[in-house]
């Protein structure tokens, strides 16, 4: 399973979530890449699903992976739930 | 410093300001990059690289309830990998839909995609507890907001 982290730059908030989303997935024992990418590289990317920043919702119409939006992406819970609740969807 | 430095080297009285006031957002980013100046970590090209990228990609700088985390390109005007931390008061607009206003405003630099990393995760832990997150918001001076951030011990 592929997962992209997205922001604008790729090495910030994207980088981020990538550290969150794999500690929580190291913990479920799920195994996946997690891959932090800059919103201009990751057009034509194919991954399982894409997770990025609520405010970068209007960047991701197109987006044929399955797509999440977090909110507050300090919020482990958050990100927690909205991760493994898209991974069961795609299984 | 050492090449992967960690926040408690990067975050001192040279690079925090408790209860700056502000005319907004455009304001708030210009003070927390100052002392990213100051410091060395940045040339001056790199407070309107941050203010460019937040026009240009978005309010997504905001990466949580009143914090905001902007930054710009290593090749935008990185020195040395630092961050800066203001608090803010009053609370301002960065025009984010959920995490608006922003009272919290990290600002780094990273020389690279790997250097600032350890910095961060320490950040995302920092940012994501909500003890923390209070005590920083009711820090007074820069000293009470290094208490806040880094603990007693320092």
């Amino acid at each position: 399973m592929k997962i992209a982290t997205l922001c604008g730059m790729g090495f910030g908030t994207s980088m981020m979530l990538k550290l969150t989303i794999d500690d929580l997935l190291k913990a479920e024992g799920i195994e996946a890449e997690t891959i932090p990418w800059d919103l201009g590289s990751f057009k034509g990317q194919l991954v399982d699903i894409v997770v990025a920043p609520l405010d970068m919702k209007s960047h991701l119409k197109d987006a044929t992976a399955k797509v999440v939006l977090i909110n507050n992406l300090v919020d482990k819970a958050e990100i927690k739930t909205k991760i493994l609740a898209a991974i069961k969807a795609i299984k | 410093m050492t090449s992967t430095p960690v926040i408690a080297a990067l975050l001192t009285l040279d690079t925090v300001a408790a209860g700056v006031s502000t005319a907004g957002w455009e304001e708030a980013v210009e003070t927390v990059g100052k002392l990213l100046e100051q410091a060395g970590f940045t040339t001056d090209n790199y407070i309107p690289a941050m203010k460019r990228t937040i026009k240009e990609l978005g309010p997504y700088a905001v990466i949580a309830p009143g914090i905001a985390m902007p930054h710009a390109r290593p090749e935008d005007g990185v020195l040395l990998t630092g961050f800066a931390l203001i608090t803010l008061d009053p609370a301002v607009d960065f025009g984010s839909q959920v995490n608006d206003p922003v009272d919290i405003v990290l600002a780094f630099g990273a020389t690279d995609k790997q250097t600032h990393i350890k910095a961060l995760q320490e950040i995302a832990a920092i940012f994501g507890n909500q003890e923390k997150i209070s005590a920083i918001r009711a820090a007074q001076t820069s000293q009470e907001l290094l208490v806040a951030l880094h603990g007693l011990n320092q």
